[in-house]
């Protein structure tokens, strides 16, 4: 059932080009599968772990920005005189490298922040993300601060016997965003259900239980930590050879308050919630474009996320899942007596 | 009969928060496949024992050890890793999953695969989870909560956790299990039927080491029995002996009772 629901979900989504022939709202779509991506691999860390990553952004940001670096070289100097050369290399090993990096980078910070977690955790997370824009706005040598990277070649696939396929319309963009995607969807899956999964909830339910039981703490959240980071790092890639110019802005924290808007009201902890949630916090500025200011927009944003949220308080997927499972109950706990109350007619 | 091989060692262990002593130079020992109970008035330091022996807390002085391996500055996780696995006064269970899936998450020592073959789903990583899934079944038939399977831990009777409780435990495969304060809350028959569980783990060649508060229970269940209070030993011994200990009479009834 939920395979079925998963495949046509798929199907629909590749479906969409073949009857959507608008620019405008082409590029909407890839932005936001980008960032339903990016707001997936938040869920793992927020959903089933229950730590709250405030600076995921950034994760996604050094994606960007380490994949754009490897496409375009680059010439920077190093303290003590060294100086860094870099020669262009194609896209898609940028696109690997920002998977490395941001999951080093999410290692990093998880093994710093997880002996303590909860608040410290937010808190190295957010101060992480501003200390990397920081960084991205001031090294002007690498990374040009606020003149922003500008060029960033599209991403190149080598195709075998069909020689280099470079990715440079919407719908060459937008079947890769979709790919990624669902890669990415079925990884945090198929994790989510293994005993790592259960690790991860047994410790957001009870640690002092799951620990007694054998799972390492520390381990369990930096591995959750790595891919959560690595999967971000691959939405900024994407990101970076779409769009083909970051500036700092990239590392804004209503970037990461998007995502977590996102997955909050998808629901947390739901395979599914970001991308239901990704989709309407995607596309609201779409349909809100014609009636409002941007500035309004973020106060209608707020007013559709509390609307959500009072009407369905935990998350949209999870909310109508209970909803509909207590329905199924109920009809088959009334059904036995239903038909006893008839039996009993009839005998009278 | 002749003495069973000691299994766990305490020596000269003191815990003190601050200015307080939690414990103070506590010394015994707890063979292979014995049932043994830690008694003593609330506040004696029962509890602080056992955080003690499997790592919640690190004694201020003392050794502990098991199978002759120290205990001292090992995590919780590794010490579980050893085959020590005890179970908690309150917070017995995983509240929002269902007892199977609690069982699962308890079976995390067993069902070690690789990251790669997990998420690839080889077939390594799938018998496994066919395996698990078996015992997990096993283990809940044998605390008998099959009629509560597919139920969330956290809806279950106090009494029915304490069970889903052991059950987890027994999931990690302990050569040892302590178990703290596990049948309060239980009426009368509920543990009757767990004395004869815990009489049943031990015959497989499980040690116990007990933290009650139920006399006729530790009575009835025990080989021996480690009087606490104020954070020192003050008896030791088989049930009978403990029964007519003017000390420990004293303890639990004041002056006056043990004079009478």
């Amino acid at each position: 059932m939920r395979t079925v629901v998963a495949i046509l979900t798929v199907v629909a989504f590749a479906s969409v080009p073949l009857w959507l022939r608008d620019p405008y709202l082409m590029n909407a779509l890839i932005t936001t599968g980008i960032f339903i991506i990016g707001a997936m691999s938040l869920n793992l860390l927020l959903g089933f772990t229950g730590q709250l990553s405030l600076g995921h952004i950034a994760f996604f940001g050094i994606g960007a920005y380490v994949s754009a670096l490897t496409s375009l070289g680059f010439d920077a100097g190093l303290p003590f005189g060294f100086r860094i050369v870099h020669e262009p290399w194609p896209p898609i090993i940028g696109f690997v490298l920002a998977i490395v990096v941001a999951g080093l980078c999410g290692y990093l910070v998880g093994l710093l922040s997880f002996r303590v977690r909860g608040a410290y955790f937010v808190i190295v997370t957010i101060s992480f993300a501003e200390v990397v824009r920081l960084v991205a706005l001031n090294w002007v040598e690498l990374t040009q601060g606020p003149l922003a990277l500008t060029n960033i070649p599209s991403i190149t696939i080598g195709m075998p016997g069909l020689g280099d396929l470079t990715l440079r319309t919407k719908l060459q963009n937008y079947y890769l965003v979709l790919a990624v995607a669902v890669i990415a969807y079925v990884l945090i899956s198929r994790l989510v259900h293994s005993h790592f999964g259960r690790a991860m909830r047994g410790l957001m339910e009870n640690e002092t239980l799951a620990v007694s039981v054998g799972i390492d703490v520390t381990k369990t959240l930096t591995l959750a930590a790595v891919i959560s980071a690595g999967i971000a790092g691959a939405a900024g890639s994407l990101y970076a050879h779409y769009i083909r110019i970051i500036d700092p802005e990239v590392f804004a924290f209503i970037n990461t308050v998007t995502m977590v808007i996102m997955v909050i009201t998808g629901g947390k902890g739901s395979l599914a919630g970001p991308v239901v949630g990704g989709m309407i916090f995607g596309l609201l500025p779409v349909f809100l474009r014609p009636v409002m200011a941007p500035e309004a927009q973020w106060i209608a944003y707020g007013g559709v996320l509390i609307v959500i949220l009072f009407v369905l308080p935990r998350g949209i997927v999870p909310s109508l899942a209970q909803r509909f499972a207590k329905r199924r109950s109920r009809v088959e706990a009334v059904a036995p007596v239903a038909f006893v109350k008839r039996d009993a007619k009839e005998h009278a | 009969m002749a003495a069973p091989a000691t299994a766990l060692k305490v020596e000269q262990v003191a815990v003190s928060f601050g200015g307080l002593v939690a414990l103070s130079d506590m010394n015994f020992t707890v063979g292979e496949g014995e049932i043994v109970s830690l008694i003593g008035p609330n506040g004696a330091g029962k509890t602080t024992a056992f955080n003690v022996v499997t790592g919640f807390l690190d004694p201020t002085h003392g050794a502990v050890s098991y199978r002759g391996t120290a205990l001292n500055g090992l995590k919780p996780h590794q010490i579980a890793d050893l085959g020590l696995i005890r179970t908690f006064q309150r917070t017995s269970v995983f509240p929002n999953d269902t007892v199977y899936d609690n069982l699962l998450v308890g079976l995390h020592r067993q069902g070690r695969v690789g990251l790669l073959e997990a998420i690839l789903g080889l077939p390594r990583a799938r018998s496994s989870q066919r395996r698990l899934r078996e015992r997990a079944s096993e283990l809940i038939e044998r605390v008998g909560l099959e009629r509560r399977a597919n139920d969330l831990a956290g809806s279950l009777s106090y009494g029915e956790q304490r069970l889903v409780g052991v059950a987890l435990a027994l999931a990690a495969e302990p050569s040892m299990l302590l178990l703290d304060e596990p049948v309060s809350g239980m009426n009368a028959s509920e543990t009757h039927t767990f004395v004869q569980l815990i009489r049943n783990i031990r015959d497989r060649g499980v040690t116990i080491l007990l933290v009650e508060h139920d006399m006729p229970m530790v009575m009835s269940v025990s080989d021996r029995i480690v009087v606490l209070n104020y954070g020192r030993i003050i008896a030791e011994g088989p049930p009978e002996m403990i029964r007519n200990n003017a000390a420990v009479i004293e303890a639990y009834l004041g002056q006056g009772a043990a004079r009478a």
